[in-house]
């Protein structure tokens, strides 16, 4: 498999010194030449001189035989523009982008980047976990990378307790799994009503993440 | 008519300028207020500081009434992505785009985008008077 990683800040140089270790073959492209002098002491000559969005530096990267292209550049609009150009003009199977406006995310794959990756938002639902007053949890975002699983606490004054499943009228693409209340793992039906102390876990299209929690959370 | 540009520079600041003085209804948008001073001293529109690849920054410059939305900043990978979000968020009718590099702007106007090279519009004009039309130029790098 080969990864070319766009952009050598720190999570290029942490990303492209991990994957080599695994044995991926990794080519990193960075525009500062003074950086790939420093990393091509430590990673050899798979570091080169140049701008990931431009076609020539993919071309000379050898783009066209790439599995994977990361790009992991400290602005947004690069690392857009280098998977877009990955993939129309090299037909990569796979663009990474990080995303460092969280609102970018769904935009980004909406003009075509296969995963977005935003340290914001990672975070974000590590605090949620981490902190037991959040009433609404983002558990996983699963290996389809547009689903997530969720875990919703439902308090007396939630929209949907003392409401059967049948009675609600769930976003797109979201269903409700399984609901735990105390001890017991109850597989849900139409007729199951849903009371407070439930911990409603479902699984949500990550575009109706925040709908789902306005319904079950409030 | 309702007009976002982004980037004030030479270009942004002369295009809102004029279409400012034919009665149109021009929104600016650059990272620096100074870049403002650029325009016509009796510009009534507004003057956005911010962002144009941040969504609320061009909702707040009205890009949800405006029929045309012009990227002109000096980046290319910034206007790319700024005509992107104008066009297919918002639905703006007219988008125009401008990409210094010859093989990014080639790429985007396959994609439907309206763009504007400078590079080679001047080559082609600077070359015109050097060796007269017609001659065959070379590939771009990086194309296949």
């Amino acid at each position: 498999m080969y990864i070319i990683v766009v952009g050598g800040g720190k999570v290029g140089y942490y990303l492209t010194k991990t994957l080599l270790s695994e044995g991926y073959e990794v080519l990193l492209i960075e525009r500062n030449p003074a950086k790939v002098e420093a990393y091509q002491e430590d990673f050899g000559a798979v570091v080169i001189d140049g701008d990931g969005a431009e076609a020539a530096t993919l071309a000379a990267a050898g783009a066209a035989r790439a599995d994977v292209v990361i790009a992991v550049t400290g602005e947004d609009e690069d690392n857009l523009i280098i998977c877009q150009m990955a993939k129309q003009k090299f037909h990569v199977g796979r663009t990474i982008a990080r995303v460092n406006n969280p609102k970018n995310e769904h935009l980004f794959r909406m003009l075509g980047v296969d995963v977005t990756v935003s340290q914001t938002n990672y975070i974000r639902h590590l605090i949620e976990q981490a902190i037991p007053k959040h009433a609404f949890i983002h558990l996983l975002s699963l290996r389809h990378e547009d689903l997530a699983i969720v875990d919703a606490k439902i308090s007396e004054d939630s929209p949907v307790a003392h409401r059967s499943i049948s009675e609600i009228a769930l976003p797109p693409n979201c269903i409700i799994a399984a609901i735990i209340r105390g001890p017991h793992l109850l597989v849900p039906s139409g007729t199951t009503e849903i009371v407070p102390g439930d911990d409603v876990i479902a699984i949500a299209h990550r575009d109706y993440e925040d709908e789902l929690r306005s319904l079950l959370v409030a | 008519m309702k007009v976002v540009i982004m980037g004030c520079g030479r270009v942004g600041a002369r295009i809102a300028s004029i279409l400012d003085h034919n009665g149109h209804d021009v929104s600016v948008i650059d990272k620096e207020s100074r870049a403002f001073r650029r325009l016509a001293p009796d510009f009534r529109g507004q003057t956005i500081i911010g962002t144009g690849i941040d969504e609320d920054v061009l909702r707040s410059a009205g890009i949800e009434q405006a029929q045309v939305f012009i990227a002109v900043t000096n980046g290319d990978n910034r206007n790319i992505m700024a005509a992107q979000v104008a066009r297919h968020v918002f639905n703006v009718p007219e988008v125009i785009c401008r990409i210094y590099d010859p093989v990014r702007e080639d790429t985007y106007r396959r994609l439907g985008l309206t763009t504007v090279c400078p590079t080679t519009t001047i080559s082609a004009i600077i070359l015109d008077h050097v060796i007269g039309a017609g001659e065959n130029l070379p590939h771009e790098r990086g194309e296949e």
